[in-house]
């Protein structure tokens, strides 16, 4: 029979609209608006999986966010979802699911047979069993661990969905459509604030959707009704269901995770948004997130059909569900009793309340006393029996502080134990913002105090556990909000007249013991139940020496996982404050941290995917690259030609032909991504002055000028030319990579050291495409693209510039050098630079000008000894060190970077300095990043001397090159050197870094 | 994420800014009288101020322009910001909490 446990009318669920869904390969029928878990009780489904670490039967125990037991793997293939709370899946036509950390199936888990080896699994237990050997660690513990444990499965495919996020500025946000959250919404909303109300469940009501209470002339389903409907009128309020708010951060900025299409059956889905990220900056902020129901900690309180008191009352009233038909009510408070009347009168039979008070008395408690429920007071479970569903409760009279109870036990058959040891308020968010909890012996719970940031608090979370008190705090909150806002809230309507339970007494109990000492023997007392922590782990980390409540949770495990231990963390701080004879405010809470509850990667990625994660940039030049079979090199996030390797053609061959083909003919480099920055302004060269090494004043118009730049501590950070093209005017190139921190350090030298120099700089990299052309041919095909420009010697020499026509385009052409041979930088502007690098391909190809890449450029510059910052530097690195004093103005006053050079660390004769090297056997080339070693016979470990920085197979060289730092490497030259490789040891001469045409003569071709 | 108020373009998300850590650290005038240690205090020594702190923003996806905040380093509150060369607000008097 279906759904043999559906009650017979009642609940907010639509009889009419039938669901069909499988789980666990099993088809059910639930109705709409049921959720998962809900569907699966009518069915009188309760087992859903097996347990973290003992795989124990275990089932539903919540009915919301706070489910520590019921995850489920959702779905199939591209979409499917592991690890996903039953109790938080809205039930759609065709949902799929199956039990996680089950094998091979959740009847019949061979891993159970670990619950035999209880003993040795306790706290700490990864840390302390599988420690030794070490090499059995990859090989036998990590795999049999990860398959035991772990819960669902990750998708293996790509997530087809579409994720979004949305900015929004709001004055008051409310967090929670509950009782107090609707009125605070009403209160803000009303004053004329702009109001954004969020609530996680399918609709609002809050607590109110699982209770039945009179307002005024309206039941409570009329009343939410007409709230919303009050709300949704509001042009400037926004209402958002199924919208979780999961990270509170600085600020008042919120993040909310609305899930749009979830609840629909698939073919619905397709197309739109599934889930958005709301990012929120709110003036004030109501939070009103309600309270969860703690469990009790008993002997066996985690089979099957255990459950919390006010999650049962949800499945009866809400969903029309009755999760047992034989009911045991375990309860410390009388609040819960409300949960044994409303399934008594669903047509369930509570055969006893078990009160572990010794008194009892009140409204709740006389009503259940008039349904002729037995009321066992001071009285507790301590032990249950049943396999995959509890059958039985094991119930004695108890004394107040014993160890151990001797009484006479009694067993009550039941299918069904609700529990509730009183109520958390859901301060997540609240201590997220970083305010203080205070603890309030009275209501047995942590309470917000002091907030640390624009914000009221409403509602359960606030201690205002009746629906009157919710209503006066909720709209207290909402006109305090709005008026600290600016706004003028409007008079308070009266209250209405309110039908509800008078609340009553708890009493804390924060553990029942059994018939023998927690610990001992089988059983089992669970504290937090995703973990398998239980209270004797908890003894036990103590005794080994753990007090603080951080550190007990991480040895225990207690509120890790999917849940963050919602049900669990507060039990944990008490058992541990009884432990240590503390009391709880002493313990302390542990640290809540975003996300309130799982938050997906697409979600949170949104649209940033594949070509929006990060900007791809490219050059004008770019197509022609891809067609001529150009490799890429990622710089920054500019895509440089690598190599261009002809048709068969090795990596090692076709550098070895771009790099003679630059010797010994012409290349052509697409340069475009170097940094360009325009300075302007008539302190300009004075400012150059200050942040170059070297002079630049007297630097002539139409001339060109190498620079390093240093920071303060005398580290190079950046290089390249400048040229001046006006007395008030240069053009900076910087590095690639550098760009952006070089306009930067430009910029903040200009604002904040020197605002009276006269100087604004620009960026220019995308204004201007360069190509450069070098080689001895080089002054052949420049002649031909610009006949009339005088390339004499004697005209336009070694760093200058001329602006003129290249190839019918305005140009303008520097003669730099990063090659050593002669060439010229070719600038158009940047929609040009196609047309010019074809221009100056068809003027080479009787030269068979050879396009080139960065690795080419790099092994020709090498050759020369030129350096590359960041990769001869790292931070660390002096001019000096580089051999570079040539560069260091002894005549500046100062400079960026001067006085460090004097300090007692950059003035160390043995500091690492560039050297050369060439290794014994000449085809041996180096692994960039090699360690350096003066001698490799001695003991290790083996004192470094430096590490390779560079190194190639210099083809015009006909041999390898490497550049290196090396301690005092300047004063070694001629000297042996040693690179300790895996299997070998490489021998190297410590020489000059320049390696080629020492002279200098082939720049001028 | 802070909200942090530029002077030149209102209040905006920390993301569209730069950190430039303390204040009020001016450049030595002529470096090379100073000490190796006297340099040194300027190159590496910052105070570690628990409470109320001057400290530089960049507004680097906004305006580019540098200015100064006061923010709590506890708390995270703001209490102004000012531009380079202006004098700071008025400092609360609790600079901190005692926690």
């Amino acid at each position: 029979m279906t759904q043999a446990f559906r009650t017979t009318s009642g609940g907010r669920i639509d009889r009419r609209k039938a669901i069909n869904f499988t789980f666990n390969g099993q088809s059910y029928i639930g109705y709409e608006g049921d959720t998962l878990a809900s569907a699966l009780l009518a069915n009188g489904v309760h087992l859903l999986g097996r347990s973290f670490k003992y795989h124990r039967p275990r089932g539903i125990v919540a009915a919301g966010a706070e489910e520590p037991n019921s995850m489920v793997q959702l779905g199939e293939g591209a979409t499917t979802e592991p690890n996903i709370r039953a109790t938080q899946i809205s039930l759609y036509e065709g949902l799929t699911a199956s039990s996680v950390n089950v094998w091979p199936n959740v009847e019949f888990d061979i891993s159970a047979i670990n619950g035999l080896f209880a003993k040795i699994m306790t706290a700490g237990f990864y840390n302390k069993t599988f420690m030794w050997p070490r090499s059995m660690w990859m090989k036998l513990y990590e795999p049999v661990i990860r398959r035991a444990a772990g819960w669902g499965k990750a998708p293996t495919q790509t997530d087809p969905d579409i994720y979004d996020h949305m900015h929004l500025h709001v004055e008051v946000m409310v967090v929670g459509g509950g009782p107090a959250g609707l009125m605070a919404a009403l209160a803000a909303g009303r004053a004329g604030a702009r109001v954004l109300l969020v609530d996680e469940q399918s609709e609002f009501g809050g607590s109110l959707l699982s209770k039945k209470r009179q307002i005024g002339a309206k039941d409570e389903a009329g009343w939410i009704a007409d709230m919303a409907a009050e709300l949704e009128a509001m042009p400037d309020v926004t209402l958002l269901s199924r919208s979780t708010a999961f990270g509170y951060y600085d600020h008042n900025y919120l993040c909310v995770l609305e899930q749009k299409t979830d609840h629909l059956p698939a073919a619905e889905r397709k197309g739109k948004v599934r889930q958005r990220v709301w990012h929120i900056r709110a003036g004030q902020v109501v939070l009103a997130t309600g309270a969860h129901e703690r469990p009790l900690v008993f002997a066996d309180n985690d089979r099957p059909g255990i459950m919390l008191a006010g999650s049962v009352q949800t499945y009866v009233n809400r969903y029309g569900v009755l999760p047992g038909k034989k009911m045991v009510l375990f309860t410390n408070n009388d609040a819960a009793y409300e949960a044994a009347i409303d399934l008594q009168a669903a047509g369930g039979d509570v055969v006893a309340i078990i009160d572990c008070r010794h008194e009892v008395s009140g409204e709740l408690v006389d009503a259940a006393r008039a349904l002729d429920i037995e009321i066992l007071a001071g009285y507790a479970i301590t032990g249950t029996s049943g396999g995959k569903r509890v059958e039985s409760v094991e119930v004695r009279a108890i004394q107040k502080g014993a160890k151990v109870y001797t009484s006479a036990a009694r067993q009550i058959d039941c299918d069904l134990v609700a529990m509730s040891g009183g109520w958390s308020p859901v301060v997540h968010l609240f201590s997220q913002s970083q305010g203080q909890l205070e603890y309030d012996e009275e209501k047995v719970c942590f309470l917000p105090g002091k907030p640390r940031q624009a914000q009221q608090v409403a509602g359960a979370l606030a201690g205002q556990f009746t629906l009157k008190e919710c209503l006066a705090g909720g709209y207290k909150a909402g006109a305090d909000a709005a008026r600290a806002t600016g706004f003028t809230p409007k008079r308070k309507p009266a209250a209405p007249e309110i039908e509800e339970p008078d609340l009553g007494g708890i009493e804390p109990f924060w553990i029942v013991p059994g018939s023998r000492p927690i610990g001992e023997g089988m059983a089992k007392h669970f504290v937090d139940l995703q973990n398998d922590t239980t209270a004797a782990d908890i003894e036990l980390a103590v005794r080994e020496g753990f007090e603080s409540v951080e550190h007990i949770k991480r040895y225990t495990l207690t509120g890790f996982g999917t849940d963050q231990g919602k049900t669990s963390n507060i039990n944990a701080l008490a058992i541990l404050s009884g432990i240590l004879d503390k009391p709880i405010p002493k313990v302390g809470t542990t640290t809540f941290r975003p996300p309130y509850t799982p938050v997906s990667y697409g979600a949170l990625a949104g649209r940033n995917l594949g070509d929006w994660s990060d900007p791809v940039r490219v050059t004008s030049i770019h197509d022609w690259h891809v067609e001529n079979g150009a490799l890429f090199e990622n710089v920054g996030q500019w895509k440089r030609p690598w190599y261009f390797p002809k048709a068969g053609e090795t990596m090692h061959e076709a550098l070895n032909r771009e790099c003679l083909a630059v010797r010994n003919a012409v290349g052509v480099l697409d340069a475009s991504t170097l940094g360009k920055i325009d300075i302007r302004g008539p302190d300009a060269a004075e400012f150059l002055n200050r942040i170059y090494t070297n002079a630049w004043a007297k630097l002539g118009i139409g001339r060109v000028r190498y620079g390093l730049m240093c920071h303060e501590d005398g580290m190079v950070f950046d290089d390249g030319t400048t040229a001046r093209l006006a007395e008030d005017r240069f053009l900076m190139t910087t590095t690639t990579g550098g760009a952006a921190s070089v306009l930067d350090w430009l910029e903040e030298y200009l604002q904040t050291e020197w605002p009276e120099l006269k100087v604004y700089c620009t960026s220019v990299t995308e204004q201007w495409a360069t190509v450069s052309i070098a080689g001895p041919k080089a002054g052949a095909v420049l002649k031909k693209l610009a006949p009339e420009m005088d390339l004499s010697h004697e005209n336009f020499p070694f760093l200058s510039f001329k602006e003129g026509t290249v190839a019918g385009l305005k140009a303008r052409v520097f003669r730099i050098s990063f090659t050593g041979e002669l060439s010229y930088e070719i600038n158009v502007p940047w929609a040009n630079g196609l047309a010019l690098w074809e221009a100056v391909m068809a003027a080479g190809a009787e030269f068979d000008i050879t396009p080139y890449g960065t690795e080419s450029m790099h092994i020709l510059r090498a050759e020369k000894g030129f350096i590359i910052v960041g990769q001869e530097t790292d931070g660390t690195t002096t001019p000096q060190d580089l051999g570079m004093d040539w560069i260091v103005s002894k005549k500046k006053p100062d400079f960026i970077g001067k006085r460090s050079f004097t300090r007692s660390d950059t003035a160390r004769p043995d500091r690492k300095q560039l050297v050369g090297l060439l290794t014994e056997t000449p085809d041996d080339v180096l692994p960039e990043g090699a360690q350096l070693v003066f001698d490799p016979n001695v003991p290790k470990p083996i004192p470094m001397a430096g590490h390779v920085t560079s190194s190639y197979y210099s083809a015009a060289l006909g041999r390898s090159i490497a550049l290196a730092l090396v301690k005092g490497g300047h004063g070694r030259k001629g000297q042996k050197i040693f690179a300790p490789l895996e299997g070998k040891t490489v021998t190297a001469e410590i020489v000059d870094p320049v390696l080629y045409d020492k002279e200098g003569e082939r720049l001028n071709g | 994420m802070l909200n942090i108020d530029c002077p030149w373009c209102g209040k905006r998300h920390e993301t569209e800014f730069h950190y430039g850590g303390e204040a009020h650290i001016a450049r030595p005038e002529d470096p090379a009288k100073l000490e190796d240690t006297e340099w040194a205090e300027f190159l590496f020594m910052r105070t570690n101020t628990k409470g109320y702190f001057a400290e530089r923003w960049l507004h680097s996806h906004g305006c580019r322009r540098w200015f100064n905040v006061i923010r709590n380093t506890v708390t995270h509150d703001i209490v102004g910001s000012y531009k380079m060369g202006e004098k700071p607000p008025k400092l609360p008097k609790r600079t901190g909490d005692a926690k």
